[in-house]
């Protein structure tokens, strides 16, 4: 009998099994994600989670006998039948319940499995890019980390290679033929020896010379020298930076209402999740604006009113102001979202665009601008809406070549289309317009 | 009961409380051995007792109970199945996988408690083991001292058919073969699978091709197919060894546009099958030998001491729970429970043994009051499977307890009819209608490749034998005969036939993709 504990093998054995089912059923689960993701919460977007896709794209075949026929059923626990009896047919044609249905439960149309959150948000971010202009600051950036390169011979003792430095030692005494200690003990018991048995040849002077000698060349080849010491020598490699901060801009006037606020929210959920896998290193920063801007936190941010006019372009002198002070363009991957119901107030125009062109856009890597509005308000018979004040500027800014996205949102379901839409993996060179 | 002998059997318990150690695992296993082989007893395989954690049990599963076996997407899709219900506290693990080889490897769960442990130990390394060990299907048709090496060389090979291959290529041809899995067993005896040979073969037969590989004969035009004549239809047939049942061993013979390694492929999957169809037709006698050897494993220790009152509670509980069996009305019902029937039936002869009635006199005379139950056990387990089991032991008695009755469906009528219940009319009925059910025979549609047009357009035939008008289930059909058809590389026909004056039934024709 043998006992062996398998625990410490790896686990996960079963993962290129899992990732060739995901990879089989891939066009169903990204369905079956997006679905899910529209019925979630906010906060639990990117948790994983149970999806359902439909069986007949991953089913595995086999013959077996269909319905029709004739078919006999042994089955247990008889309470009133006598032979001969006749029971009415059960409706779905089971045949007296059950012992037709496939093993597993896998006779059901639909198939259930738990996504982990990795498999979750690759499915679902599956296909979307950031903007071309962000890779090529990716690269730029430098922030060194350190690679082994060799060894050298000074260095501090944490660094100490042990290996090379014996190899050098041994080494090093081979070449100056350093006598083992076992020889001068061998000719030390040799002495030893003669001196109480008598030394008939009369050996030993020669013997205690020799053992001398011996002694000296050991104490005058140390055993390790200065010149074996050898460190571990690392180089810096520069790295591209891997920082991200995101600007969540917002008006949150009178005008904005809580679903405005909600979609608003979901649309930076996503621009924060879809960062996350980006960076290693996401920061957030919360803008809100009224008639003047401040810094908040997210609780704040989405949940406290304020009222007041409208202006735009104090928002933006806030980013300005938190980017000068806290992230460098140089180190920081800096990307704005910026949600506002189109209202603002008709002086501010030119100074907003002119912040924008002059300051941030230069500044960002990536400019979205998500205009919310009520849903069925565009469709609304006889109040036919032109387009806002804002978008009106955003619109003469982007047709001058501005490096930013413009969306309208109406509706929850609207978020993640305009989401993809602004993300979508351009085909190569069509970014004409943006260059 | 004198207090000299409990004084004399009273030993030691095992452990206390639900903690465990390899030390505990070790000194269970000797207990356990001890009950096994002197009072039961069983011959075994030498066993070993894997410690494996929860997860690693849910990739056991996946890979239908094979630690090692090759890649593919359905046992990533049963994994993913299992561990849904799983997490959500549908259904929980099984406590053991037992692998039908030599030595007998048992996978235990970290998770449980010392009970289980036991309780899993009495089950499998002993239980199963004995069954695997003695049990004639297993002794004819599979090969214990070579399945591990053999699972490793398939695993092996199939990777290394990917690198070279593709994943796409083999992906499509292990989907294929799967499909047919169930028509890649000889049911007939034929030779005993020898698996350690597998793979010296496998690389001899490709040095060989290596070796006599010449460029020169690839030059070679083609020859001219022969003209057939039909008075060489039966020869041809009888040198393709038609008509053949094992549709699998048909195609690594004889597809003509297979790869060697496709054809190897093919091979792996049908030995795996062959190797998984004794188990098929014993999961009653397996898990009913299995059930009834804890069980009274347990009892012995409880009874010298060795275990404690609550420890017995605790594995009876999960003793009980494995041997629930439902009644046909109630929502829990998912078809007879083969640890029911099976523990039911093992309890049954012991009782027929010990204490029988006149009625068991009468219909096992053979060893009704016999005494000792275990030689009547031992020999069923050695040379029964379900059908032929059910058949021979199951007792009036029982199909009283368990109040079985027969009902036939027929599709033509408006409805379901009860044939016979358990009373003297009808056990005989009831007894052979329940062994029929455990017949692949009568359960799997009988298929079987019957012609092929080697000299013509070289479209496959097949034909099923229906019976009692059970057609096959369309949709399917169809998927599995495109699967068919892209291994063979040529038409497919399949047709159903009433045996009885071959009249056929339904079509399916099947081109191969693309």
């Amino acid at each position: 009998m043998q006992i062996l504990d398998r625990r410490l093998n790896p686990s996960g054995r079963s993962l290129p099994n899992r990732q060739r089912f995901l990879r089989r059923a891939k066009a169903l689960v990204q369905d079956a994600v997006r679905d899910a993701s529209a019925k979630r919460g906010i906060r639990s977007a990117d948790a994983g989670g149970e999806v359902t896709i439909p069986l007949h794209g991953i089913r595995e075949p086999t013959f077996h006998h269909g319905d029709g026929g004739i078919r006999d059923h042994v089955l247990p626990g008889n309470k009133e039948y006598r032979a001969g009896d006749e029971i009415a047919r059960p409706p779905s044609g089971g045949g007296g319940g059950g012992s037709e249905g496939s093993p597993d439960g896998t006779g059901e149309d639909e198939f259930r499995f738990v996504l982990s959150r990795e498999e979750f948000l690759d499915l679902f971010l599956d296909d979307l890019e950031l903007p071309e202009m962000a890779k090529r600051r990716l690269v730029e950036g430098t922030d060194p980390a350190w690679h082994r390169a060799g060894y050298a011979v000074s260095g501090s003792p944490a660094n100490l290679s042990l290996a090379r430095t014996m190899r050098n030692s041994l080494s090093r005494r081979i070449a100056l033929r350093r006598p083992k200690p076992e020889e001068a003990e061998a000719l030390r018991e040799e002495i030893e020896r003669l001196e109480a048995d008598g030394d008939p040849a009369n050996r030993l002077p020669a013997l205690r010379l020799e053992l001398e000698r011996l002694t000296r060349r050991t104490q005058r080849i140390p055993y390790i020298d200065p010149v074996d010491v050898r460190y571990r020598r690392f180089e810096p490699v520069p790295r591209p930076v891997a920082q991200a901060v995101m600007f969540c801009l917002m008006d949150v006037s009178g005008s904005m209402t809580e679903d405005m606020k909600d979609l608003a929210k979901r649309f930076y959920v996503l621009l924060y999740l879809f960062l996350q896998r980006r960076y290693k290193h996401v920061e957030l920063v919360f803008i809100r604006h009224t008639h003047e801007a401040a810094e908040v936190d997210e609780e704040t941010f989405f949940h406290s009113r304020e009222t007041g006019g409208t202006l735009v372009s104090t928002a933006l002198e806030e980013m300005r102001r938190v980017v000068a002070d806290r992230y460098s363009p140089a180190d920081w991957n800096i990307y704005a979202a910026q949600a506002s119901d189109g209202d603002n107030a008709s002086g501010d125009s030119q100074r907003t665009a002119r912040l924008l062109t002059e300051e941030i856009l230069p500044a960002c890597q990536y400019y979205a601008y998500i205009e919310v509005g009520r849903d069925g308000e565009h469709g609304m018979p006889g109040f036919p809406r032109g387009p806002t004040d804002l978008w009106r500027t955003y619109e003469t800014l982007v047709a001058m070549g501005a490096p930013m996205a413009m969306k309208k949102v109406r509706h929850r379901r609207e978020i993640f289309p305009v989401f993809r839409e602004l993300f979508q993996k351009q085909p190569a060179g069509g970014e004409g317009a943006r260059a | 009961m004198t207090t000299t002998i409990m004084g004399a059997k009273t030993r030691e318990p095992l452990y206390t409380g639900a903690e465990w150690d390899f030390s505990t695992l070790q000194r269970i296993n000797d207990a356990c051995e001890e009950v096994a082989l002197g009072e039961l007893g069983l011959s075994i395989y030498p066993n070993r007792i894997e410690v494996i954690s929860a997860e690693q049990m849910l990739d056991a599963y996946a890979s239908v109970g094979l630690p090692l076996f090759y890649r593919h997407w359905s046992f990533g899709k049963h994994f993913a199945h299992h561990e849904a219900l799983y997490r959500k506290g549908l259904r929980g693990l099984a406590y053991e996988i037992v692998i039908n080889s030599d030595p007998c490897v048992s996978y235990v769960m970290e998770e449980n408690t010392a009970t289980l442990q036991a309780l899993v130990i009495a089950h499998a390394a002993f239980g199963h083991n004995h069954f695997f060990r003695n049990n004639r299907l297993f002794l004819d048709w599979t090969d214990a001292k070579g399945i591990l090496d053999y699972l490793e060389f398939a695993k092996a090979y199939v990777q290394r058919a990917e690198e070279k291959y593709g994943e796409a290529a083999v992906e499509r041809l292990l989907d294929s073969a799967h499909a047919l899995m169930n028509y890649g067993v000889h049911r007939q005896r034929r030779r005993a699978l020898d698996l350690r040979s597998e793979e010296k073969r496998e690389r001899e037969r490709r040095e060989h091709d290596e070796r006599v590989y010449d460029v020169l004969w690839s030059t070679l035009p083609n020859k001219p197919a022969a003209a057939s004549s039909s008075t060489e239809d039966d020869k041809r047939r009888a040198l393709l060894q038609l008509p053949q049942e094992n549709i699998l061993y048909f195609l690594e013979k004889t597809a003509p546009r297979l790869q060697p390694w496709q054809r190897e492929i093919l091979r792996i999957v049908r030995n795996i099958a062959q190797y998984f169809h004794p188990q098929r037709q014993t999961k009653v006698m397996n898990e009913g030998c299995a059930t009834y050897v804890h069980h009274r494993i347990l009892n012995r220790l409880h009874d010298d001491g060795r275990i404690s009152d609550g420890a017995l509670l605790e594995a009876l509980h999960s003793h009980t729970s494995v041997v629930m069996q439902p009644d046909f009305d109630d929502p829990r019902y998912g078809g007879i429970n083969p640890y029911a029937l099976g523990f039911a039936m093992m309890e049954d002869i012991e009782r027929v043994c010990r204490a029988p009635t006149e009625e068991d006199r009468t219909w096992f005379p053979d060893f009704a009051g016999s005494g000792d139950p275990m030689p009547v056990l031992r020999d069923a387990w050695s040379e029964y499977r379900d059908e032929s089991f059910v058949l021979q032991f199951l007792s009036p008695r029982l199909m009283r307890k368990l109040r079985l009755f027969q009902v036939t469906d027929d599709a033509a009528e408006p409805v379901l009819r009860v044939d016979a219940v358990h009373d003297e009319q009808g056990y005989r009925h009831v007894r052979r209608a329940l062994a029929r059910t455990y017949d692949p025979a009568w359960t799997d549609p009988d298929i079987q490749v019957v012609d092929v047009d080697l000299g013509g357009d070289r479209k496959l035939i097949l034909e099923h034998r229906t019976d009692a008008g059970r057609l096959l289930q369309e949709g399917e059909a169809r998927q599995v005969l495109r699967h068919l058809a892209s291994l063979w590389g040529y038409d497919v026909l399949l047709r159903e036939v009433d045996p009885s004056n071959g009249a056929v039934l339904r079509e399916h024709a099947v081109s191969p993709p693309g």
